[in-house]
């Protein structure tokens, strides 16, 4: 790209929340101040999300350094060092190109295809983008293949939507081009409402060019002549950045009237959700794109048949999309070739939580769970034990230890009563409580329900009520077998995914933590320590030095005690708050 | 100039805003969102006139667009405080402490758990999901700019940093940055 020293910055949402705007200015501002000849530019997630604010330095005839947790305050030390004296300022390097370091894994364990360029070019430079290969595969299917052959390369690659359900994109591709009408949409369901899962707006953010040149391609095989991507409101910046990338595509004639000269038209807009989880089902995001309530309606006929205005419509996901350039430029033959038979590629995960190295993590398909969150994230933060992942979100299920060696693929994760998801991937370690999370997801569900259906509405409505209960501790005895029974009645009676996926972190919590529930039921005891109405507090007389500062911190006075001397807590006046917990520096105040 | 005045000239401005978005997506079919979201934007929340409003230019009825407007979580039905605070409660947020948040910003500024806004209008605090910035969880955003990597006493810090110059202030040891 370029001859000059450069240095990037880290700026997706996470990269900015972190304080990179002011990390960015200020190296400007170093930078002219010593009058160097440096080029400072920004860049999308680099994926090291647990080190934010990320500041990459390239000085030719030095390696690449990535450091990690920049302050605006560690700036001039950085520029002195690395830029002016040619020293790596080892305290703050995360990475150093060519080193062994702990946190090379995080990159070393990664296959990146969807991710190849987030974090290295400037997604607002359409220039970027093409100097690296972007819109090469979109001119080799305008000028050399015909939309069935685009259809056919597709099919054999063995590319599965991502979006979660994992239905043969060519396939679905297929179904549209070959449906009658007068208009066909193409549709990026950009609407990434996982709690928990931020993959889709990281490759938006980083890579906008790439989904819109998945969605021409797959306009051409399809014979879309018009294209929607329906974002959520809740990402600014991937929406600005779209609306740029798709203005820049167009003026280089990548997109609208006659792209390269081809005769094939496509024109794209940008619409913005309003917040509604169940509208990242197909048929509720084409009523709100029409400007109706995204209630999902009963299938056939399939969108590819009846969508958008009652037209053929067919819609995949971000990173779907943004898989097919790589396809096409390097063939399906290469694609098939990773993964395992029935899953092809790669999968991005967010792997968050209580993992030490938490990020973007884009790894082959089969990689099993264990290489993920130990081996690119590095285990356990605060060297705690870990208890259980939860992969898919609010559709999908929590997974114990003896688990970990379950491969990620379309096949196992569902045998194992999870599923892919979109990618949302949370460890969670021991003070974590089992039936507070599967009651979090279910007061998530019931809140998103759009309640057209009675068994989602109601149902998760009931499960909802027990697991709190049982969370209080005034669970009943029969309740886990109620629970069960509600949880198969709500996934066979619901119109769509929404309600038919629900219960799925019950269930799997109830598989493989049982003894959590009935600790809460019989013994009216949280092993976690975390439900407020089963746990006292106390203070361990041992490990009390009586500094006081659980004390005077206390909201509700309940704490006394002299000085040096072990404090104790009045049970009545405790509000539970936790705050002593998090102040104690000996680790005296512990649950019962 | 009196109170009902000063309430008649407002609800014309905001009129007269209504009518310039309505114009630039007339004619667009399935609009109604757009419309929705842009007139909140501007006006601050939708009121039962501006409904009444946008309803007769789209051709729809009332309760269609009222149907549209409380399905949706983004859109609000009643006027809101000065700022604005967002709890995060993603998966990550929620396991990262963020029922500790609520307790600390709600009970710092005199609300229920749930939120809400506080009788002088300063502040409305609402729980949202997921605002996709999981590494700094547990998070919140204020006015648009974000604070993450929180702790109860670095939550309330954040708030009264608001209360005192009523601009977005850095807040030490907290993670802040610009608006996205």
């Amino acid at each position: 790209m370029s001859a000059k020293d450069r240095v990037i910055v880290g700026l997706a949402t996470c990269g900015i929340a972190a304080g990179g705007v002011e990390v960015m200015e200020e190296i400007k501002k170093e930078i002219r101040n010593r009058s160097l000849d440096v080029e400072v530019n920004e860049t999308g997630c680099i994926g090291y999300c647990f080190a934010e604010v990320l500041v990459e330095i390239d000085k030719k005839g030095m390696p690449k350094v990535i450091y990690g947790e920049v302050k605006p305050s560690d700036v001039a030390a950085l520029v002195e060092s690395h830029l002016l004296n040619g020293e790596i300022l080892k305290d703050k390097a995360l990475l150093i190109e060519g080193r062994k370091t702990p946190e090379a894994d995080f990159l070393k364990k990664q296959k990146r295809i969807v991710l190849a360029r987030c974090g290295l070019i400037n997604p607002e430079s359409i220039d970027d983008y093409i100097s690296t290969g972007g819109y090469e595969a979109l001119k080799k299917v305008l000028t050399s293949m015909t939309p069935e052959q685009v259809r056919a390369e597709v099919l054999a690659s063995g590319l599965r939507g991502r979006g979660g359900a994992g239905f043969p994109t060519g396939q679905k591709w297929d179904f549209c081009a070959k449906a009658e009408g007068k208009d066909k949409y193409i549709v990026c369901n950009a609407d990434e409402g996982d709690p928990g899962a931020f993959m889709d707006r990281s490759v938006l953010e980083g890579d906008p060019h790439a989904v819109i040149e998945g969605m021409v391609i797959g306009g051409y095989a399809i014979g879309a002549t018009h294209g929607y991507i329906y974002c959520r409101a809740e990402y600014p910046l991937a929406v600005r950045r779209l609306r740029k990338a798709i203005a820049d595509a167009t003026s280089r004639g990548f997109l609208g009237e006659n792209i390269l000269g081809s005769g094939y038209s496509l024109d794209i807009a940008v619409k913005e959700g309003a917040g509604a989880f169940v509208c990242g089902e197909e048929t509720a995001l084409i009523a709100s794109i029409e400007g109706r309530r995204g209630m999902p309606r009963p299938r056939p006929p399939f969108p590819a048949q009846k969508g958008i205005w009652g037209m053929p419509t067919n819609i995949n996901n971000v990173e779907t999309f943004a898989n097919v350039p790589w396809i096409i430029r390097n063939g399906a033959k290469k694609f098939a070739k990773i993964g395992t038979s029935g899953s092809k590629g790669t999968k991005v995960f967010c792997l968050t939580g209580k993992v030490r190295r938490g990020g973007l993590a884009e790894v082959e398909m089969g990689t099993t769970l264990r290489e993920v969150i130990f081996g690119v994230g590095g285990g356990i933060k605060e060297g705690r034990k870990f208890k259980a992942v939860q992969i898919g979100g609010p559709s999908g299920g929590c997974l114990p230890e003896s688990l970990l060696d379950t491969p990620v693929d379309y096949d196992s994760l569902p045998a194992a009563g999870a599923i892919m998801g979109s990618g949302g991937m949370v460890v969670v370690d021991d003070t974590t409580c089992m039936v507070d999370l599967a009651r979090y997801f279910l007061t998530f569900t019931q809140m998103e329900s759009c309640g057209k259906c009675v068994p989602c509405r109601l149902g998760t409505k009931r499960m909802l009520e027990i697991l709190t209960r049982i969370c209080k501790g005034e669970g009943k005895p029969d309740d886990i077998d109620l629970l069960g029974k509600l949880a198969l009645d709500i996934k066979e009676g619901s119109l769509c995914q929404l309600g038919g996926t629900a219960p799925n972190p019950v269930l799997t919590t109830l598989r493989y933590f049982k003894d959590e529930y009935l600790a809460h039921i019989l013994d009216r005891r949280c092993p976690a320590g975390l439900c407020v109405d089963l746990v006292t507090f106390h203070i361990d007389a041992e490990k009390c030095t009586g500094c006081g500062v659980c004390m005077k911190n206390c909201p509700s006075g309940a704490i006394s005690g002299e000085r040096k001397k072990p404090h104790i807590i009045d049970q009545d006046k405790c509000i539970k708050c936790r705050e002593c917990v998090r102040r104690c520096r000996f680790d005296a105040v512990y649950t019962v | 100039m009196p109170a009902d005045c000063v309430r008649t000239s407002e609800k014309n401005a905001g009129a007269s805003i209504v009518d310039k978005i309505l114009k630039k997506y007339s004619g667009e079919k399935g609009a109604l969102i757009p419309v929705l979201q842009e007139t909140q934007e501007a006006l601050g929340y939708l009121s039962e006139e501006t409904l009444e409003k946008i309803a007769m230019a789209t051709g729809r009825t009332l309760a269609q667009v009222y149907g549209v407007a409380t399905f949706y979580t983004q859109f609000r039905l009643e006027p809101i405080g000065k700022h604005l605070v967002r709890i995060c409660h993603g998966t990550a947020c929620h396991v990262g402490g963020a029922e500790d948040i609520d307790a600390a910003v709600c009970g710092h500024l005199g609300l229920p758990d749930e939120g809400g806004t506080t009788p002088d209008m300063e502040f409305t605090v609402e729980k949202v999901v997921c605002v996709g910035a999981c590494s700094l969880a547990p998070i919140m955003i204020v006015d648009g700019v974000a604070h993450g990597r929180l702790t109860p006493d670095k939550a309330r810090n954040v708030i009264k940093s608001y209360q005192k110059s009523g601009k977005d202030r850095q807040v030490e040891n907290s993670v802040s940055g610009k608006k996205v």
